[in-house]
């Protein structure tokens, strides 16, 4: 068992906080730094990468694939504008590919 | 619908074997497909309950941080905090959900050679703002939920993927494995009934004939 680090992805004002506590940060300010960025997370000993929704926004596809692998877990988080609602939507996705239907949600919506 | 096999004893035992391990795996899997949806509703409940707390904490620590940059000039900002005081690292285990794997998180925080008991604020408190202490404080604290949610989300993630694979197993055989060794089975020993009929009545043609004949 090896040891792996914890990162954070995206703009800085939503950041920088993070950093205090211990977490590499890294800070981007487009989509496609923040691409490069992640590619060269995954290939480097991140357990957990935790990355802005706005930014995840136009990463769904390499998101949706590393999901799919044990390793690492990309965690979408609400920058400092709120939360855009993608992780919830993930969740909801997430529910209707096992179940078919969605039965968490259905009241809301 | 039905597999091209020559029409004889021996396929037709080896049929039937095949038909009922079908039957057996079918079995198997449609019990495994349940239980993973058992797991998987407990975990999806835990993690859009744990989503939404750590969303909402997220947005307060962000807000708290950026009264803190609009009151503390940049540089002040950025200087406070240069030099983290914890450098978290993170231990993976694996778990076992029903023969998924998912990783389950466990971290040590290091700290960063500052003498004992040092705060979690890595600056002193004579030029920054409340407003930071505060943010950091909620920051801090919000980190085991959020590893939670990593893990938690993780593991959901790996589990709707096991259990759609497993629905499509589980129907590739009810709807066209089974089916078709049925179909295969049935057009089998109708062949060796028609077969068997029709040594018959050539029996009897036979024997009809050579009664003529005597």
């Amino acid at each position: 068992m090896s040891t792996y680090k914890i990162a954070v992805i995206g703009d800085k004002d939503s950041i920088l906080g993070f950093k205090t506590i211990g977490v590499d940060t890294f800070s981007v300010t487009s989509s496609d730094s923040a691409l490069t960025v992640l590619k060269k997370l995954v290939s480097e000993e991140y357990g957990v990468i935790f990355i802005t929704e706005e930014l995840a926004r136009d990463l769904e596809d390499i998101i949706a694939e590393l999901n799919k692998r044990f390793l690492p877990a990309v965690v979408l988080i609400p920058n400092s504008k709120g939360t855009l609602g993608i992780g919830i939507q993930q969740i909801k996705k997430n529910v209707e590919k096992a179940i078919g239907t969605d039965i968490l949600f259905g009241k809301e919506g | 619908m039905e597999i091209r096999v020559n029409p004889t004893r021996m396929e037709l035992n080896l049929l039937k074997k095949r038909l009922k391990m079908a039957e057996r795996g079918h079995k198997l899997l449609k019990d495994k497909r349940d239980e993973l949806i058992r797991q998987f509703l407990i975990l999806v409940r835990k993690n859009k309950e744990l989503r939404e707390h750590v969303e909402k904490e997220l947005s307060a620590a962000f807000a708290r941080f950026l009264l803190a940059r609009a009151v503390m000039s940049a540089e002040n900002l950025e200087e406070a905090l240069m030099y983290p005081t914890k450098k978290l690292s993170l231990e993976i285990n694996k778990q076992n959900i029903m023969s998924v794997y998912a990783p389950k998180f466990s971290w040590v925080e290091e700290e960063s050679g500052r003498g004992e008991n040092s705060s979690i604020y890595p600056y002193g408190f004579v030029d920054t703002s409340a407003e930071l202490d505060i943010s950091i404080e909620t920051l801090s604290g919000i980190l085991p939920r959020l590893m939670e949610l990593a893990e938690v989300e993780k593991a959901v993630q790996l589990l709707a993927e096991e259990i759609e694979k497993t629905r499509r197993r589980v129907n590739a055989l009810e709807y066209i494995l089974i089916p078709k060794l049925g179909d295969t089975i049935k057009y089998i020993t109708m062949k060796l009934d028609e077969n068997e009929r029709g040594a018959l009545t050539r029996l009897m043609k036979i024997k009809d004939i050579v009664r003529a004949k005597m």
